[in-house]
């Protein structure tokens, strides 16, 4: 009965459920305010531009050592993020030990932390006179306003990315499997890569694809690190940052264009890759 | 003979993976104590350096007092106008068929994907100056860019997905079943909302404000480029922060980061309580 009205609803081209003129109506009129109007200034602003003088912008010196900087360092940032983020997950899901809670807690720190704090006290901890960055100093190596600094402050930032998409697949994943592993005399170790790393393959690149999105826009923990050292240590959100204050509009808004598309893309290829690795599994 | 053999080799997996627990823990541990403890102490440290006196003194600063009061006052914006579009957004995705969904869908998550600067910098190319909104803003006298609006705007704009993204899997999990029955039955949307739906996503609501919250009171990047600095008027806790660093103001700059750190804790904790009372409901 109850499916019967469903259907002659829906051939109407009704819906069942009330409210839908009012609710699309107040999500599209706040998206469109808030998103979508302000966004679409970025176009409106570089369509004053000539494609000449678009490309001479985003190709000048110091906006492409700005691009690779911000790439390179988030790139080895997020890679970082991966091992330790298996590491992590596996070791709170898997392990019992005393603080694991509190462990588990912390690791939410660089979400809720504003990234400006986070910035000052990896800066003191890392530079020259820091607790950790007086003892590289020794070595003659210095963290603080170099590429490696900010690599840090790409990890800080992007390893709850990793954990917390490993975790909850991790949690699900049967043990029988591993067991079957280890009864047929197959190692820890091959078990791990054989068994359970193909599971957890997908949500680390979902977790390594968000983070490495976050580390090449990130601009608040990874500014103070920087130091800002033209050419060497310029990340790109600074030189948007840069270009806004001497009033060169245009040209911030076309190095942001380029930083928008590469962020696009890295979702873009993230989400490809989730589509595959899920027809895949599908496939089996 | 092999019965021996095979328990002395599980044995051995046994005291293997023994080895790798410790080794593993350890990892994890010192891990999180290089990157996340120790710039924490550094903090504490800082900011205690020069006395419990001085401390007092940059907490109770004038400047202070009013960066967090603005800090406050943006949340608090942030969140209510993020509750809203996240409640009618989760519904309309969720309980309604319609073209263009993952197109909407994919849209809210912008503002996840871009740099924070960048949001910045869309308010002031559209009510900046240069901005083809500026003179209707100008001809009803309201100054968004480099004051209060400017930093409300966009401080919702960068937690704009937080609270339908939290709410969308959990109404996709629980279907249109519920509601389609008490909308035969006769009840008005706004019914079927508070008795049916409400129940089911109130704790994954009070987590996507608690997120929400977090971000929006440490947003940095966009803030900073609308903001325009002026202290006392528009600056945020984190860009006071920011201010007293670089005029090397060092345990004051801790000082009052010492006070983001302790919102950030509580919030923690509101979210673990949150989470352990949503599972608990769930069981």
């Amino acid at each position: 009965m109850n499916k019967i009205i469903l259907k002659k609803k829906s051939r109407h081209g009704k819906r069942v459920i009330p409210g839908f003129g009012i609710s699309m109506g107040v999500t599209m009129t706040m998206m469109s305010l808030i998103i979508l109007i302000p966004m679409a200034s970025i176009i409106i602003c570089t369509a004053g531009l000539s494609f000449h003088d678009f490309i001479e912008i985003v190709t000048a010196r110091d906006v492409v050592s700005g691009y690779k900087v911000s790439l390179s360092c988030a790139l080895i940032a997020a890679l970082i993020n991966c091992v330790f983020g298996v590491i992590l997950a596996w070791v709170l899901v898997r392990y019992e030990f005393p603080g694991k809670r509190i462990l588990d807690g912390l690791v939410e720190l660089p979400f809720a932390l504003p990234t400006a704090v986070a910035g000052i006290s990896l800066t003191s901890l890392y530079s020259d006179k820091g607790w950790i960055g007086s003892i590289f100093a020794n070595a003659g190596i210095k963290i603080a306003y170099t590429k490696i600094g900010i690599t840090i402050a790409m990890i800080f930032i992007g390893i709850p990315f990793v954990v917390r998409s490993i975790q909850p697949v991790l949690e699900k994943l049967d043990k029988q499997y591993e067991e079957a592993s280890y009864l047929l005399g197959a190692s820890g170790a091959r078990t791990f890569f054989k068994v359970v790393f193909p599971e957890i393959l997908p949500a680390m690149l979902t977790g390594f694809g968000l983070a490495l999105a976050r580390g090449i826009g990130e601009y608040g923990s990874v500014v103070f690190i920087a130091g800002n050292i033209p050419y060497k240590t310029q990340i790109a959100p600074l030189l948007i940052m840069s270009k806004l204050e001497q009033f060169k509009y245009t040209d911030a808004t076309a190095i942001a264009l380029v930083l928008l598309m590469i962020s696009f893309s890295v979702l873009l290829i993230n989400n490809g890759v989730q589509l595959y690795m899920n027809k895949i599994t599908n496939n089996n | 003979m092999s019965q021996t053999n095979k328990i002395a080799k599980k044995k051995d997996i046994n005291q293997g993976s023994k080895v790798i627990k410790v080794i593993l823990i350890t990892v994890s541990i010192l891990f999180l104590f290089i990157m996340l403890i120790m710039p924490m102490a550094v903090l504490v440290t800082y900011a205690l350096r020069n006395g419990w006196e001085a401390y007092k003194k940059a907490i109770f600063d004038p400047y202070t007092i009013k960066a967090l009061w603005l800090t406050l006052t943006a949340t608090f914006a942030a969140v209510l106008v993020n509750t809203v579009f996240g409640l009618f957004a989760a519904w309309t995705i969720t309980k309604f068929k319609f073209r263009g969904k993952q197109l909407l869908t994919t849209l809210i998550d912008i503002p996840f994907a871009i740099s924070p600067v960048i949001a910045g910098l869309v308010f002031i190319l559209t009510f900046g100056r240069i901005g083809w909104a500026y003179d209707y803003m100008k001809a009803i006298d309201i100054k968004i860019v480099f004051a209060v609006p400017g930093i409300i705007l966009a401080t919702i704009f960068v937690t704009f997905p937080f609270i339908s993204r939290e709410l969308i899997p959990v109404l996709n999990a629980q279907g249109t079943d519920e509601e389609e029955a008490a909308a035969l039955m006769g009840a008005s949307g706004f019914k079927i909302f508070r008795k049916i739906t409400f129940p089911h996503i109130k704790w994954a609501l009070l987590y996507g404000i608690v997120l929400c919250t977090a971000r929006a009171m440490g947003e940095f990047g966009a803030v900073s480029v609308i903001s325009g600095h002026l202290r006392g008027k528009t600056n945020t806790l984190p860009l006071d922060v920011e201010i007293l660093y670089n005029e090397f103001k060092l345990s004051s700059a801790f000082a009052v980061s010492s006070i983001l750190v302790i919102m950030a804790v509580i919030i923690l904790i509101l979210r673990n309580i949150i989470e352990y009372k949503a599972k608990r409901a769930g069981e």
